[in-house]
């Protein structure tokens, strides 16, 4: 990790490109007030080790107006008089974040801990002293530029957290039992010179060891096995389940009888097998449920009510009650507008790349953030009924609906189960009826069969496929975030791609026009002190303009500065101008300027749609922004299919169409409008910068930002694909081979345990073939 | 054979030892964050007053 070495931000004495604190273009050595004041407070503590420390910074430390909630009720009073407040932190990316956060709140008198985790970004303070410092110790981090919000078990659904922990204990009871087991089991299984009763010590002390961690160990199998019984289906976990049960019995009767061999060994070692791979499996999702869970965290908030002395948590607001939404303050609830005109940015909601200007009694939704002047709203829906919550649940919805999407295993498995349990029930009565054997007897090349077909092979023929196409795909920057995800992407075959931050990089630049380099130093010194997109993006073309005095800004419209104006057609007083993204200066005695700007294609965009053509796919785009600005991004990057103008509503809606088609749609999107497209779409993939939201929807996350990756990722799953089949095939190959054996009474325990390995080993040699493939 | 009278039980407490050390670890929080505990490893505390336990 290069956390070290790098030089400190402050180190450029003159020409500053990025501010000192959060790491943001700017041409000054800060780029607000904001991040003066964290710097300085930084430095004020003794802590300005922390830029040395920093990785990489890019804006997210800018920091945001205190928290308006009042964080002292989330305080938990503890036994010896101390209270103990947990935070979710957004914005800790590095460790240098939680070794500034932590030695921030060290610094303080009072705190007897304070310990912030990284992979769940939670901080957890200690103090001692009454709970209203829970305040100043949340404004002091909100200070430092992270953004904070009270930990709420609803927020992150607790449960996980549990079963992640009991199924590691699970896992470590197991080894420990198949280790030890193992231990008492060599000499049985190699039949060195033990009298009968050496053997049936070391079966009744492997019966001991065995017996406890099958019992504990094996619940988390068990329950999954019952819910899939309670459905009525077979799974993985039930064949599984039914196959260490039934080798527990088998072994436990053997240990009273003192038969020649038990199966502990057998039955423990597959149980922890099985419980590593679901480890793996978890951890692999468990991020992108976290950024959901941290989002939900961050939008709970204050509103502020008319009439009422302080504001009032979002759950609390009534239908009607008027609410005043500050400059710059995101809109929580569904809304009518009581005001005259309000500028909304609803790019996350809605997808439109510039604000919106709504009219009195026009109908807000949730989300949009005001870009304008302070204004006033009828609340038409509470939180639990707004569009918001609506999103949440159609988000859920959606995803229990692909979660049914049966993965290839399992659908081998549905097949296999009951052929191997038919097979082993065959073998007893075949032993008791058929031969005469007593029918303890006949119980053992029953469970032999039973052991022998165990879906050993099986169950990790995929996974350990996935797990090396998963790594190769990572290398290339993409995330794999489902564990059906690639299977899904080699099956796709059609490839909806949304405008805004997907196929273009989000940020409106300035092309180059009929003004001069004088005309464009005066209009940004003026666009320095808006902060609409486009007056950002003259500004961040002309970064070193000085900041005009005395400018004032008509939301939606423009700025004035005495009588030079900067906006709209219309306020510079051009009449109307329908060719998309501009801004006018008119000044008073010269002919007025245009800047026109364009929000530019990711430089891989024309390539990765040639990709996905090449490897069969067709091609949509689905935007919602105006359906005229969609035409022409499409004819730049080659996409004949194209439809503006897409509500989120709408974008789902042409999803379930295509499904209905037949397709199989990939879904690339970015933003909380595209959530429900990407959590209906067969298999869907959002880029890094995206909005949490989008993320968590995806199965995939393209972390480079580029959709060549992406592209390139379908012939990778593609390849994948085969392989697994491939392996699930030599499974099977192998149970034909050995099933005769155990039938016919010939299965040792070591036999037995020769076939199940080399079965395992030869789908894992397999899969890392595929590796070389995949370079 | 009479030495596996010692060894046995000896190997099953030493296992024991070290499932209990795990259960421990895991109690304790000690997997709960693998991702800060990579980056804390380069901290250079020597100005720290940090959990005064």
């Amino acid at each position: 990790m290069s956390v070290l070495g790098r030089p400190a931000p402050q180190a450029a004495p003159q020409s500053y490109a990025a501010c000192a604190h959060c790491g943001a273009p700017s041409s000054t050595r800060f780029c607000c007030t904001g991040c003066e004041g964290a710097h300085h407070l930084v430095q004020g503590l003794g802590l300005d080790a922390f830029y040395r420390k920093r990785e990489a910074a890019d804006g997210n430390l800018k920091p945001v107006d205190p928290p308006n909630l009042d964080f002292a009720a989330h305080a938990v009073a503890q036994k010896d008089g101390t209270h103990r407040l947990e935070l979710v932190v957004s914005g800790l990316t590095c460790g240098a974040c939680i070794w500034l956060v932590e030695q921030a709140l060290a610094a303080e008198p009072d705190v007897r801990r304070a310990r912030a985790n990284l992979s769940t970004r939670r901080l957890v303070i200690g103090w001692e002293g009454p709970a209203e410092r829970a305040n100043d110790f949340s404004a002091l981090i909100a200070r430092l530029g992270f953004r904070v919000a009270p930990f709420s078990p609803a927020c992150l659904r607790a449960t996980e957290d549990a079963e992640g922990r009991e199924l590691a204990r699970a896992l470590g009871i197991a080894a420990f039992g198949a280790m030890n087991v193992m231990l008492v089991s060599v000499p049985v299984w190699v039949g060195v010179e033990l009298g009968e009763q050496s053997r049936h010590l070391m079966h009744w002390l492997a019966a001991l060891i065995g017996m406890p961690t099958v019992l504990i160990a094996g619940m988390p199998l068990y329950r999954g096995a019952w819910r899939g019984l309670q459905a009525g289906r077979l799974n993985m976990d039930s064949a599984v389940s039914l196959g260490v049960i039934a080798t527990t019995l088998m072994s436990l009767s053997e240990t009273f009888r003192n038969g020649e061999y038990t199966w502990f060994d057998g039955a423990t070692a597959l149980l922890a097998l099985m419980l590593a791979g679901r480890l793996l499996d978890r951890a692999a999702r468990r991020r992108a449920r976290q950024s959901v869970a941290e989002l939900l965290a961050l939008q709970e908030g204050q509103v502020q009510v008319l009439g009422a002395p302080a504001p009032i948590p979002v759950e609390r607001v009534a239908v009607g009650a008027r609410i005043l939404v500050a400059s710059g303050e995101r809109l929580r609830l569904d809304a009518r507008l009581d005001d005259a005109e309000a500028l909304l940015d609803t790019a996350s909601t809605t997808g439109e790349s510039l604000p919106r200007r709504f009219a009195r009694g026009e109908q807000l939704a949730a989300g949009g953030v005001n870009m304008g002047a302070p204004f006033t709203a009828t609340v038409t829906a509470t939180a639990t009924d707004g569009s918001l919550a609506a999103m949440g649940r159609f988000l859920e919805r959606a995803e229990q609906a692909r979660g049914r999407f049966p993965a290839l295993a399992d659908r081998a498995a549905r097949i296999y189960i009951p052929i191997a349990h038919v097979v082993a029930l065959l073998t007893f009565l075949g032993w008791w009826l058929w031969v005469g054997a007593p029918w303890q007897a006949a119980l053992v090349p029953a469970v032999a069969a039973l052991i022998i077909t165990c879906p050993c092979g099986l169950a990790i023929a995929v996974p350990a496929v996935q797990v090396v196409t998963s790594g190769a795909l990572f290398r290339r920057g993409v995330l794999v975030a489902s564990s059906t995800g690639i299977e899904r992407l080699a099956s796709a075959d059609h490839v909806v791609l949304d405008k805004t931050g997907t196929l273009t990089e989000g940020r409106p630049r300035l092309l180059p026009g009929a003004w001069n380099d004088e005309d464009l130093r005066e209009a940004a010194s003026l666009a320095r002190r808006s902060r609409h997109p486009l007056a950002q993006a003259l500004v961040r073309a002309c970064p070193d303009a000085p900041v005009a005095e005395g400018v004032e800004e008509f939301p939606g419209q423009g700025l004035r500065q005495g009588k030079t104006r900067l906006g709209s057609a219309r306020f510079c007083g051009l009449g109307e101008d329908r060719t998309g993204m501009g801004l006018h200066l008119a000044r008073p005695g010269q002919a007025p300027v245009a800047f026109r700007f364009a929000d530019a294609l990711r430089p891989d965009a024309a390539a990765a749609i040639a990709a996905f053509q090449r490897a069969g796919l067709s091609v949509e785009l689905l935007s919602g922004d105006a359906p005229e600005v969609v035409a022409r991004v499409a004819a730049e990057a080659g996409i004949e299919a194209h439809r503006g103008g897409a509500s989120p509503e709408a974008k789902a809606a042409r999803i379930a169409e295509l499904a209905g088609q037949g397709k199989r749609v990939l879904m690339v999107g970015d933003g909380v409008n595209d959530a429900a497209a990407l959590a209906s779409a067969h298999v869907s993939a959002a880029p890094a910068e995206g909005m949490d939201v989008a993320q968590a929807a995806s199965d995939f996350v393209l972390q480079g930002g580029g959709l060549l990756p992406l592209a390139e990722a379908i012939s990778r799953a593609r390849l994948a694909q085969r392989v697994a089949a491939q392996n699930i095939g030599f499974a099977f190959l192998y149970n034909i081979v050995a099933v005769p054996v155990a039938i016919l009474g010939f299965a040792t325990p070591l036999i037995a345990a020769l076939v199940m390995a080399s079965s395992s080993l030869a789908v894992i040699a397999n899969a890392l073939r595929l590796q070389k493939e995949m370079r | 054979m009479d030495i596996l009278v010692w060894l046995i039980p000896l190997a099953l407490f030493l296992g024991g030892l070290g499932l209990l050390g795990f259960l421990w670890a895991m109690r304790s929080g000690q997997y709960e964050d693998l991702d800060g505990a990579a980056a804390r490893i380069l901290f250079d505390d020597d100005d720290v007053r940090k959990d005064k336990r």
